[in-house]
This record gives C-alpha cells, structure tokens and sequence, in this order.
C-alpha cells in the first residue's frame, strides 16, 4: 500500500470511529473502546519491538501502573479528578519505565526479553501480596474520572475521549519515527554497534524511547482501568505482554497503523471465538499461525499475501 | 605543527595470553596520510580497533588533541572527531545511500536534535550528508538502497558515512579492498585530496596507493611496529624486504 493510500484508509477509518455512536449499540462501542485503549498499548510498545528492535517481554508492567494509578487516585466511592489523574498515571508509568529502563538496558537481545520478563512478574507478584493494591484479587472502581463538564461514565465521553487519545497518540509516534531521533533508532535496529562509532550516545536514545512507550502503555491502562471498573495483577503479567507483544507482529513491525490492525484483530477474534466455543485458544493460536506464515510483514502490508502464495507455488 | 594530533604511546592489546598488539607507538599529523601496512595477522585492524574505541587498550596512551582518550567509549571518541570505515561493509541496508549519511552527520549534532521535526528539515544535517556523498562520488545513487549498492559502492558509502560525521582524524581499514580499478583510483585519489583537510590513518593491501599518498609508513609484524619512516625509506629498509614486501619487492 503506498503513502495516498494508507492516509485514505486511516481518514476513512477515524469518519467511522467518530461516526460509530450514531449507529452503534453500547456493547459495540465498548468493543471499539476495548480495541482502541489495546491498540494504544500495542502501538506504545512497537515504539520499541519495531522501530527500536528492543523485544520487551514485560510491557504490561506500565500498563499496570497507569491501570492501578487510577485505583490509587479514585476516592473510594467517588470518582477520581481527570485532569490530574490521568497525567499523574501516565507519569507514574514513564517514571517506571525510567527506573527499570537504566536496569534492563545494560542488556540486549535474548537477554533483554528475559530481563523485561522477570520485571513484569516482579510488578505482578508485588501486586498480588500487597494489601494496599487489593491483592490478588485486585480492586473496584466504582466510578469513572471526570472533570466539570466531562463524565466518562455518561453517554459517549468515554469512548470519545479513548478516540482522541488513540488519534494523538497515533500522530506523535507517526512525527517521532520520522524524526532523527526516529531515523537513530532505527540504526539502532539495524547495527548498535556501528550507531555508537558513528558517534551516537544509543544506551540515551533507548532509555528515552523505552520511557515514552512505558507512558503510553501507562495511558492505555489508565483507560482499561477506568472502562472496566476493576484493576487486578494479572494487568502487569506476561500473557497480557505476550498478547500486545502478538497485536505487534501481527499486525507488521515497525508500521505503527500495523499495530492498530493487530489490535483490532486479536480484540474481536478473541471476542467472536470466545462466543462461539469455551475453546476458542485453539482456533486463535490456528488463526495467528496462518498469519505468521502468509503475512510476514503483517496485516500492515495485506498485499504480501498474494506474493508469498505465488513464491510458494514457484518454489 | 610542532605537536601531532594524535600520539599513541606503548599501545599493546592482550586476548588472554595473546598480544594481538605490543608496544606500538606512532604520531599522526593533521594533513597527513600515515599508511600502516603488514601481512594478515599484523595487528593493523586492532590497530584501529584501539584508536577507535572498539576496544580499550591493555596497555599505553591515545593523547587525542590534548588528552588521553585511551579507553573511552566508542561514541565518545567518535564524537571527539574520530571517525572509522570499516573493513567489513557496516552499512544500514534498509536506508538509501543518504540516509546512511544523514544518520552519519546526524551523530555529531545529538544536542541539536528535537523529537518533533521530520528528519529532512535539517538543513545543515542534510548538506553535510550532500557533501559526503558527492566527495565519495555516490551523488548518482543518493536515493538507492544501501543493500541495492554494488560491493564498491557500498565501499564508498562505507567511507561517505565516515565523512557525513565531519572528522578531523580518518582511520580507514582497507578502503581499497574489493574495488575494481576504476572506483580504486577514484579513492585513492580522493583520499589523497582528503588528507589535504584531516588527518588520515590508513591501513591497505594496496601498496601502489599506499606509496603514493603516505607521507609516512609504519610496518607492522606480528603485533608490534618492524619499522617506520617515509616510504622511500620503508621501500630500501632490508628487514622490511625480508619480512613483508619480499619477492614483490626483490
């Protein structure tokens, strides 16, 4: 798909999103909040697996800490102040990613996905003993942030609010991975070692974009929290780093509107398979299978598939 | 030019209990080509390895304008005006021929660079990139893809990107290797027009070119330093004729 091309498809599909209310129920649109907040996250963490080449295996770790920020924030049955909660959330997270990133980025490679791992599960064992984040069972919050005029929990502030997020945030990693800080982390994919005898100081250039993903990752789970009423341990565990980590490749590396596709994808395969068996993995782990092999530059790049069938064939 | 730009003293590299480098030392002069030639196994690329940053000595000193870099990080002596083309091709094969440049003059101007403008709004990033492509003759493949480059041009680009960094000390590892004649001439004659701004450090097979550009030529064998003077001296030097040039020279 050339430039003109994606633009139309991504202007076409934001007129739907804003468009969605008009026609949609409420079960609908929580989904589509559901696969925007996820496509927030998995785009949050491209940042690193595809433009980067940092392959994190404890992603959901800041999601947890903007998830359970919000638990924090919110007054026990009154709702939490917006304006201050989700920044505060969204800091909370970025000074998380900083303090494990000076850690885990003296590695690289295998090493570095082991690392972020043990992390994730650090954050998520805390959680299930500590008293002061619900434990193991996690907590309730009974009531959306809001601010003046804005109720997330009435009529569509939420879901328009979740839109704008992902829009904005869609742009600033779009202007960012065109920029020379951009172009540097791609060399830093590409050779590290040549990056650093060109001149470049990489282990700055890795720390930065490892924080600016963990505070997204931290605004998705602010908006997990606040959508679903309820934050417990398993939002800073690996299966939820191991599906972002799947929405990524999925839906093609190194593309941030690859990351929205696979997002979206996972959300209502889960969804759609979830509904029509209790064993639904298996078809799921069928489907992801299928795509791996047909579309291996993702669903970013759909026309890849007719091409690797006819390779197939010639060869 | 009373003081060199760069003086190495006693450098030596231990792997284990191997000296890959012993007790070398040499001077490089700002508008000078200094050629380090010798068999394989000599030392030269550790040589490098050692002035670079890609590995830190075991032993001795690299006063660098002034002051010891011996053992700093990589980046940081790249950034001090030291710049290195590898003898491997060390290209980023999914960037265009500029863009690998860009990269490259990008590197010394990190406290310039804002996250939130695109990459080819830099003016003085760009001309640099410009410039370092059209001295290494690759303005025709600007837009190409690196790994769409034929071997010598990817040569060339190897030694563009060292340019694009804006150094004021060169240490090319065997630019020449791989070249057919034509693109060889073509940089021999660019790194004699070089080192009429920057100090160059270079280690080649290619003795014709070696003789011709070098003001001075060091002989390496076995780790350490056989001889060292002006080629014409290197040229009747008999332990040298014994030990490297041999019956080419003879």
């Amino acid at each position: 798909m050339n430039r003109r091309g994606l633009q139309a498809v991504l202007v076409i599909g934001l007129a739907v999103l804003i468009a969605l209310p008009v026609f949609a129920g409420k079960y609908d649109l929580d989904l589509a909040a559901k696969i925007m907040i996820m496509a927030i996250f998995a785009m949050s963490l491209d940042l690193l697996v595809g433009i980067a080449g940092m392959v994190s295996l404890g992603h959901a770790a800041f999601f947890g800490v903007g998830a359970y920020a919000l638990y924090l924030l919110s007054p026990e049955y009154g709702a939490a102040n917006l304006i201050v909660s989700l920044p505060v959330a969204v800091a909370a997270a970025a000074v998380a990613a900083l303090i494990i990133g000076l850690l885990v980025l003296r590695v690289s490679g295998v090493y570095f996905i082991m690392v972020t791992l043990a992390f994730g599960e650090m954050f998520y064992y805390y959680a299930t003993g500590a008293r002061w984040l619900g434990g193991s069972d996690g907590a309730y919050i009974y009531q959306r942030p809001q601010i003046a005029l804005v109720d997330l929990g009435k009529g569509h502030a939420f879901y328009f609010l979740v839109l704008i997020a992902l829009a904005a945030s869609y742009m600033f990693l779009h202007i960012l991975a065109h920029s020379p800080f951009g172009h540097a982390l791609r060399g830093i994919r590409g050779n590290e070692h040549r990056m650093r005898s060109l001149g470049f100081a990489t282990a700055r250039y890795k720390l930065i974009a490892f924080v600016i993903a963990g505070a997204l990752a931290g605004l998705a789970g602010y908006f997990d929290a606040a959508q679903f009423g309820v934050v417990n341990p398993e939002l800073f565990g690996w299966r939820l780093s191991g599906a972002v980590l799947m929405m990524v490749i999925l839906g093609g590396m190194g593309r941030v509107h690859g990351a929205i596709l696979g997002a979206a994808v996972l959300v209502l395969l889960e969804n759609f398979l979830g509904d029509l068996t209790t064993h639904w993995l298996l078809p799921m782990g069928l489907f992801i299978i299928a795509a791996v092999l047909l579309l291996p530059r993702g669903l970013a790049d759909p026309a890849a598939i007719w091409r690797t069938i006819r390779e197939r064939r010639v060869g | 030019m009373a003081e060199p730009i760069l003086r190495a003293t006693g450098l030596a590299k231990m792997f284990g209990g191997l000296a890959a480098v012993r007790d070398v030392s040499l001077a490089l002069w700002p508008n000078q080509v200094h050629a380090v030639i010798g068999p394989n196994g000599a030392g030269k690329t550790t040589l490098i390895n050692l002035l670079s940053g890609d590995l830190a000595p075991s032993a001795g000193t690299v006063i660098f304008e002034g002051e010891d870099i011996a053992g700093q990080a990589l980046d940081r002596i790249a950034r001090r005006g030291i710049a290195r083309a590898y003898q491997r091709t060390n290209i980023f094969a999914e960037f265009s021929a500029f863009e690998n440049c860009r990269l490259a003059a990008q590197a010394r101007r990190q406290q310039a660079i804002r996250l939130f403008r695109p990459a080819r709004a830099y003016r003085a990033i760009n001309e640099a990139a410009e410039r370092a492509l059209a001295l290494a003759g690759l303005e025709a493949c600007a837009a190409m893809r690196a790994d769409a480059l034929s071997h010598g041009e990817q040569r060339q680009l190897e030694l563009a990107m060292a340019l694009a960094t804006q150094p004021t000390l060169l240490l090319l590892d065997e630019p020449l290797a791989g070249m057919g004649p034509e693109e060889a001439v073509r940089i021999a004659s660019l790194i004699a027009r070089l080192a009429e701004s920057h100090a160059i450090l270079l280690v080649e097979h290619d003795m014709d070119a070696v003789f011709n550009v070098a003001a001075t030529v060091t002989v390496m064998v076995d780790g350490t330093v056989l001889a060292s003077g002006s080629p014409a001296a290197i040229r009747a030097n008999v332990a040298v004729q014994a030990a490297y040039l041999g019956e080419a020279a003879a």
